[in-house]
């Protein structure tokens, strides 16, 4: 038993938060999306998406960065896409979103084969590396944690901070939430419904895409056939847990990176095949959606708006 | 002086309909003005038009005098007009100040000026002498304070001109009388105001004048204190309209609900209903009365099964129903107009034909070999309970949520009245319902006590238990404090019971 007890490290939570960060970002799209009245259930495409696109600007640039920056783009493009789809046709929101994850499965796999000669994987390219944080690295119990880690970490939590600010401190965010909750309300307001409608959904792509690229440039600096392994939805469950509030959603987007770090170690130990320990954030997702949907009440009733 | 408002030959038709039909409409500064008329009657369109909302086919508006384009809210706001619509324009989740500066936020480095917006806002309500708690969020509020931030969200944005659209259509009556408090101090204070609605009473209270519309034209235009409601009515309806009631009597039969120490708890988890003792005989009706929020909503639900019963025993015709579900109920003879109609009383999405066989649907008649429906037999039904009733729809395999607010009621009772039920429960019968579908509505309650049945009728209007109970019961605070004949009590006494101030 001396394998378990190694298992909880303060490595552990180094990873947790590692773990968390593209979900934290997916959620906050989520959050955004959802504040004015669209599922984004294509989360999962669109961080797919620009985890690949990431890859591929910095495979032809050599610029980890700019790819970073495309991916952020292609997010937004998609956020467009979708706001196209849903706001201005009043399109079927689930039909949409869904049309991009499966778009997003095809699409990256085929490119992979065209630029790599592989459905699989992509070559290896320039990642973001990490940063090692001055004087808090070196302090106990907290440097080992959050000391040194990939800038999109970081960058993760000062998006967190800054969502919330905008939705809850800024004239902006008071439209949001007024157009979310009562379209007709914010109209009648002399506020523009569907021009909120559209930067909050393109906006929500971005977040998404910087989770993508979080996975493909400050992880792993490659791209794989699906490697955002669910994650988008996962971010949709901790959306909800949080409750639709950033610090809400970054928290419980905590207790999933820490399933799936503590998933990682479980199976190096080799106590239980690994197949079964490969569930354990999924079945904790499950068990949390179970506990808590019912009870959440949404922020908005996700009706399409039309104007009179 | 010139007017404030004057529209002048306004024609606005939808698909198949003319709702305003060469409207003249002259409103005075600084008066309360009454646009009366019945569902459908172009009130709400023509101030719809005023407010910029609908473009009018034909016709002018003049603001101060001056011709007026209003093409959007915007607009309207722009030229100092505001409106409360009957369905509140508030953000539920966010605070009163947060929905009045919605917009128009105060903000400073980009953020909301919090302290700022909390002065202004409290500025306004000094101002309008309207006394709201401004740091409440919405949903925390009744609808008459929830009317009065919408009154202060108009005002806040500079409204000189106040459109209110029904608004006591969800008020309680004291609520009511608090807004006609405040409608006259804007009047006061220089404010012109709209009143539009279908009670003659209220409209005559209020206005200094009233303009009456009938199918999309002005029928005219009187001064309160020279007119009556009897005079009003006429105008509106186009005959006479009856307001006393002719009941038979019938001696009250045995007695058909029998409640015993009914105890129930409300949503939140309070104790709510105290200990009920009641008795509704056959071939009467026994009136209800009380302030709302003294236990009506959940002694209904508990009576129809929708709410669980803590203590106490429910008997039908003494057969103990307390523990039966809501369909044993029914089967067993109980009809229910619902209290919310779009919420228990039919479903929006269904056709009339389905709204009129629910809760029958599983019955042999309207089904094959049990099993799936038989939309002829239900649709040969509902024709005839369509002519019955006299339900003006297009056709019964119309939406019902198409029809009038009046319509829809007549649909539900027409499905619950049609069961031949031993007992009915009418929640509010005829809230929101114009003069025609309420004088409707109370004569199939009589038509119902004649034939024999056992009617308990719950109602905020006094005039309506007044008017039809052959018993009156008075709710206070989860009990029954009194059980009086019409003839031995009076308003004031009722008055007192119902606040508490006496017990039976």
């Amino acid at each position: 038993m001396v394998g378990l007890v190694d298992v909880i490290s303060l490595g552990l939570f180094a990873a947790a938060l590692r773990m968390a960060t593209p979900i934290v970002y997916a959620a906050l799209g989520g959050i955004f999306s959802e504040r004015v009245g669209i599922i984004n259930i294509g989360l999962e495409g669109t961080m797919l998406t620009s985890a690949f696109a990431g890859v591929t600007a910095s495979y032809y640039t050599g610029n980890p960065w700019l790819g970073v920056v495309v991916a952020v783009l292609v997010g937004g493009l998609i956020g467009l896409l979708h706001a196209v789809l849903t706001v201005k046709f009043v399109g079927n929101q689930i039909v949409s979103g869904t049309g991009i994850n499966i778009f997003a499965m095809g699409f990256t796999a085929y490119m992979s084969q065209i630029i790599w000669g592989s459905r699989g994987a992509s070559e290896g390219v320039r990642g973001l590396g990490t940063w090692t944080l001055p004087v808090i690295a070196d302090l106990p119990v907290v440097g080992p944690i959050i000391g040194s880690h990939s800038p999109l970490v970081y960058l993760m939590l000062v998006v967190t901070v800054l969502s919330y600010v905008v939705l809850f401190r800024t004239p902006l965010g008071l439209r949001i939430r007024a157009v979310g909750e009562h379209p007709t309300a914010a109209e009648t307001a002399g506020i523009d419904v569907l021009r909120v409608k559209y930067l909050c959904v393109i906006l929500s792509g971005m977040l998404a895409g910087l989770g993508g690229a979080f996975l493909s440039l400050g992880h792993l600096n490659l791209f794989t056939r699906g490697m955002t392994g669910g994650r988008g939805f996962i971010s949709m469950a901790a959306m909800i847990f949080g409750k639709w509030m950033p610090f809400g959603a970054f928290g419980a987007s905590l207790l999933f990176g820490l399933a799936d770090a503590l998933q990682m170690r479980l199976q190096s130990l080799g106590l239980l095949p690994p197949q079964i320990i490969l569930t354990i954030p999924y079945l904790l997702t499950v068990a949390v959606l179970a506990g808590v949907v019912g009870k959440a009440r949404p922020p908005s009733d996700y009706k399409p708006y039309k104007r009179e | 002086m010139a007017p404030a408002v004057e529209m002048r030959g306004i024609t606005k038709t939808f698909p198949g309909v003319t709702a305003n039909d060469d409207i003249d409409f002259t409103v005075e500064k600084g008066e309360i003005h009454g646009l009366l008329g019945e569902n459908g009657a172009g009130k709400t369109v023509l101030m719809s038009v005023l407010y910029g909302l609908y473009r009018p086919d034909a016709g002018e508006t003049y603001i101060d005098g001056e011709r007026a384009e209003i093409e959007s809210p915007a607009a309207a706001m722009s030229l100092g007009i505001g409106m409360v619509h009957q369905h509140f324009m508030l953000v539920p989740s966010l605070t009163v100040a947060e929905n009045v500066v919605l917009g128009r936020e105060p903000a400073k480095n980009g953020l909301i000026d919090e302290g700022e917006m909390l002065e202004r806002v409290r500025a306004s309500c000094t101002k309008y002498r309207l006394d709201v708690d401004v740091e409440a969020p919405i949903h925390t509020l009744s609808v008459g304070v929830q009317q009065k931030v919408e009154i202060l969200k108009a005002l806040h944005r500079g409204a000189d001109i106040l459109i209110l659209d029904e608004p006591t259509a969800v008020l309680t009556p004291q609520e009511a009388e608090d807004l006609f408090r405040a409608v006259r101090s804007l009047r006061d204070q220089g404010k012109t105001v709209i009143f539009i609605s279908h009670k003659l009473r209220e409209v005559l209270s209020i206005c200094d004048r009233i303009t009456v519309l009938k199918r999309g034209k002005v029928v005219g235009t009187v001064a309160a204190s020279e007119t009556d409601m009897g005079e009003l009515a006429e105008m509106m309806v186009g005959r006479r309209v009856v307001y006393s009631f002719e009941k038979a009597e019938v001696a009250p039969g045995e007695a058909v609900l029998s409640v015993e120490g009914l105890e129930a708890l409300d949503d939140r988890g309070v104790p709510t209903l105290r200990g009920v003792d009641l008795e509704v005989r056959g071939s009467e009706i026994l009136g209800l009365a009380g302030v709302e929020g003294n236990g009506q909503t959940e002694l209904v639900e508990a009576l129809m099964g929708l709410r669980e019963a803590k203590a106490g025993r429910v008997s039908l015709c003494s057969t103990d129903i307390t523990r039966a579900s809501s369909y044993e109920r029914i089967r067993a003879g109980v009809s229910h107009i619902p209290e919310d109609r779009h919420k228990r009383g039919f479903i929006p999405d269904f056709t009339v034909t389905e709204n009129l066989i629910l809760g029958s649907h599983r019955e042999a008649r309207f089904t094959r070999r049990g099993f799936v429906i038989d939309y002829e037999a239900a649709a040969s039904h509902s024709q005839a309970l369509v002519e019955d009733y006299s339900i003006a729809t297009p056709g019964v395999g119309t939406h019902a949520g198409n029809l009038s607010g009046g319509n829809q009621q007549k649909v539900i009772v027409a499905r619950e009245f049609d069961r031949d039920p031993r007992l009915v429960i009418a929640a509010q019968p005829t809230r929101g319902l114009d003069v025609g579908a309420t004088e409707y509505v109370r004569k199939k309650l009589l038509e119902m006590r004649d034939g024999g049945s056992a009617v308990l009728l719950v109602s905020a209007d006094l005039d309506e238990i007044w008017a039809l109970s052959d018993r009156i019961a008075v709710i206070y605070e989860g009990r029954i404090v009194a059980v009086r004949e019409p003839a031995e009590t009076d308003e004031t006494e009722l008055g007192l019971l119902m606040t508490g101030g006496r017990r039976g």
